[in-house]
């Protein structure tokens, strides 16, 4: 069965980004920057956290904006990246809404979550989870 | 391999008076003293020169993180290192925040400023991009929190960055003027905040987008996880839930919790300012630094209608922590909670160091109750739990209507001097204490550590032992031995850079496998010997700086009041004092340290 990583209670973020950080180490670095997770305030932490994750669409505009098809539907929803296509162009970028598909700017390509679900083990809080798609 | 150093080891000097900036590799620094203390302690060494004046353009603000910054939990604090408008001595500030992430993310292990800019500006670094921007709009604005919220809606880079911003207190100079980071974290003590406003720097806000490939990625995860299972386990619990407000009731119940001046360890009201009160009916939200799982910030709301209308309420967040609990409750006599999160607030928006003005206005209402002072200087009857008048106060220690207040805005000490009353002014070196009256150790190690401050040997843990097994005060000289080791320690904790809070998160044999994790090969017994020379070398500064042990004089407050383990002894103090003169080396005290001015 495939999964998705879903937010549970972005309330209970305490902004610590650990997630962030899990993340960024798949690919073997240090940082915030290579993450398809990210965190931010909602403008002043007493308002609490954003928590960013691609939301897994069955319909994803992101796969529709590609002009190289580098972006091919995954089973349970999302997308699947394939870098040798991608000509960094950006358009996923512009066409997620929800701000999920986030870009190395080192490397000039987006970071599309591949819901693997190792964020989940650093959230000390219950923020995020990984659940079965039906 | 990837040399960790090197990713490291860049230094951003940034001069105000020039309004340029420049990067140096300062691999020379890093290889040698890890980072954080241990490298801002040298870059203090090459900058300031002896007989700097701390509010001069002479004067630096060295921001320094270290090989552990945003990669392993918990390595989630800055170093500030600048010269004390205090008390003139070297003096070193933590803050948390987003601050460490992002100026290690930034692409810098180490952000230099010097000189003074002729007008007010604020600085923003974008990874290598900083730029100089007119802070005409944001000088003399009431409230840091405004200047946060402007800063935070006019630049990128949100969730990646810190801004440090001064208020009102910084601006006017107030020695004891604080540096705000993200609203509700701060460089407290010590008085960063007066040096960026005498260098008329309104803000600096670092952007860190970067990121470093990893040595060795499958030794860091295994020793990531293993940190974090134990940064969410029993070693940081209390943090998580109560926050360091969980320290009151206990403290009270010892009678170490300083209370009106230090004149009592008890406070009847204690309870009503504990940390399960505030957390049962006024906490709206935990929040945590960057890379830290225990999030130990505890923002209360406080709700309030407004007076000249009916059913129109503002709601306003106040972030508590034990030490202004202490500070500007207990100290004052402040058991209304509501008032004392009011007064929090005050202290909150003019960027003022909680602990100093809770300790100063403490002196002055016991000056008036004393008649050393009468209610035309203090201009507000000020009383013991009157936090209407205190907030009055507060805003007057920044605005220094009169010459009272002008030395109220210099430290207790300083006041003391003008007005009388020395002997209940509490300071160490001119540095109000933070709240602990739980020993001779605890007060002993104020006397002496680099910085007369509770985390320089966390000695009222030492203290508390004691109280809790019945055991017998060690002989002054042992005392001694063992505060020195502790603060000598925690020079390596301050280079890594790690919180505090995880001291025991952080052992020597983990500190040791973290480092090693990033390609570094330093033993525990390095790592203990590179703590001893750290120590060695802010000795040799702060020698230089004409500090002198013999002339340290503990308010007499303090013998006068009762501890958890008996009055404290004169001769025990005078004992160990000398003692530690004794330690010191000849080099030491004959120290010259570095250039002249």
């Amino acid at each position: 069965m495939p999964r998705r990583l879903v937010v549970v209670d972005a309330n209970r973020c305490v902004g610590c980004q650990l997630c962030v950080y899990a993340c960024t180490s798949r690919f073997g670095y240090a940082g915030l920057s290579k993450s398809a997770i990210f965190v931010r305030s909602a403008g002043g932490v007493e308002r609490g956290f954003v928590v960013i994750v691609c939301r897994a669409c069955r319909d994803p505009p992101c796969a529709r904006s590609c002009p190289v098809e580098a972006l091919s539907l995954r089973s349970g929803g999302g997308v699947i990246l394939n870098p040798n296509r991608c000509i960094g162009c950006g358009n996923c970028v512009e066409a997620c809404d929800i701000g999920a598909v986030m870009w190395d700017s080192e490397l000039e390509k987006p970071v599309i979550c591949t819901h693997c679900g190792y964020c989940v083990g650093f959230c000390p809080h219950g923020v995020i989870a990984l659940e079965e798609v039906v | 391999m990837v040399d960790w150093v090197k990713t490291l080891s860049r230094v951003l000097y940034i001069d105000l008076t020039r309004k340029i900036f420049w990067v140096e590799d300062r691999s020379d620094l890093f290889e040698k003293w890890l980072g954080g203390i241990g490298v801002a302690v040298q870059l203090y060494k090459e900058e300031v020169p002896r007989g700097a004046n701390p509010l001069g353009p002479e004067n630096a603000a060295i921001f320094a993180v270290g090989p552990l910054t945003g990669v392993f939990p918990m390595a989630s604090k800055v170093i500030a290192v600048f010269k004390s408008p205090l008390n003139g001595y070297i003096a070193e500030s933590h803050a948390g925040g987003r601050a460490a992430s992002a100026i290690r993310f930034a692409g810098y292990g180490a952000i230099v400023i010097k000189g003074t800019s002729d007008r007010p500006v604020y600085v923003v670094v974008d990874g290598d991009r900083v730029r100089f921007r007119d802070a005409g709009a944001l000088w003399g604005m009431r409230s840091s929190e405004t200047v946060g919220r402007v800063l935070r809606e006019a630049l990128p880079g949100a969730g990646y960055r810190t801004i440090m911003r001064i208020g009102r207190a910084g601006e006017r100079l107030v020695r004891y003027a604080n540096v705000t980071v993200e609203t509700y974290r701060h460089f407290g003590r010590m008085g960063l905040g007066a040096v960026f406003g005498s260098k008329k720097l309104k803000a600096l806000v670092v952007i860190g987008r970067k990121s470093f490939k990893l040595p060795d990625v499958v030794a860091y995860r295994e020793v990531f996880k293993e940190v974090f299972n134990l940064t969410v386990g029993p070693a940081t619990r209390k943090y998580h839930d109560l926050g360091t407000a969980a320290n009151v009731l206990p403290l009270d119940k010892l009678g170490a919790l300083p209370t009106r001046n230090f004149s009592s360890g008890r406070f009847e009201g204690a309870r009503e300012i504990s940390g399960e009160k505030l957390a049962e009916e006024s906490l709206s939200r935990r929040v945590a630094c960057s890379a830290c799982p225990v999030a130990c910030i505890h923002l209360a709301a406080i709700r309030e209608e407004y007076e000249d209308e009916r059913y129109f309420y503002k709601t306003e967040f106040v972030p508590y922590d034990y030490e202004p609990i202490y500070a500007l409750g207990s100290n004052l006599g402040i058991s209304d909670r509501y008032g004392l999160l009011k007064l929090i607030k005050a202290v909150e928006d003019e960027g003022l160091d909680a602990i100093s003005t809770g300790v100063v206005l403490a002196w002055a209402t016991e000056a008036l109750e004393k008649g050393v002072v009468d209610v035309g200087k203090t201009i507000v009857p000020l009383r013991w739990g009157d936090w209407r008048n205190y907030i009055k106060a507060v805003s007057y220690i920044v605005l220094q209507p009169n010459d009272f207040y002008q030395a109220l805005a210099l430290g207790v000490e300083e006041a003391a001097k003008r007005f009388g009353g020395a002997e209940f002014a509490l300071a160490y070196n001119h540095v109000e204490p933070a709240g602990y009256h739980t020993g001779p150790l605890y007060h002993i190690s104020l006397a002496i550590g680099l910085r007369h401050s509770h985390l320089d040997a966390g000695a009222y843990s030492l203290d508390q032992r004691l109280i809790i097994t019945g055991g017998s005060l060690p002989e002054p000289e042992e005392a001694v031995r063992m505060i020195q080791e502790e603060e000598a320690w925690r020079q390596v904790l301050n280079s890594l850079v790690i919180c505090l809070f995880a001291r025991e998160v952080y052992g020597r044999a983990t500190a040791e496998r973290a480092l090693k994790s990033l390609g570094y090969n330093l033993s525990q017994t390095d790592l203990v010997e590179l703590g001893r020379r750290i120590y060695f070398e802010k000795h040799l500064i702060k020698f230089s700086e004409d500090f002198k042990p013999e002339d340290i004089v503990l308010p007499k407050r303090l013998f006068e009041t009762p501890t958890p383990l008996g009055q404290i002894s004169p001769d025990y103090v005078r004992r160990a004092i000398a003692y530690y003169f004794k330690t010191l080396s000849d080099e030491v005290k004959e120290s010259t340290g570095r250039k002249s001015s």
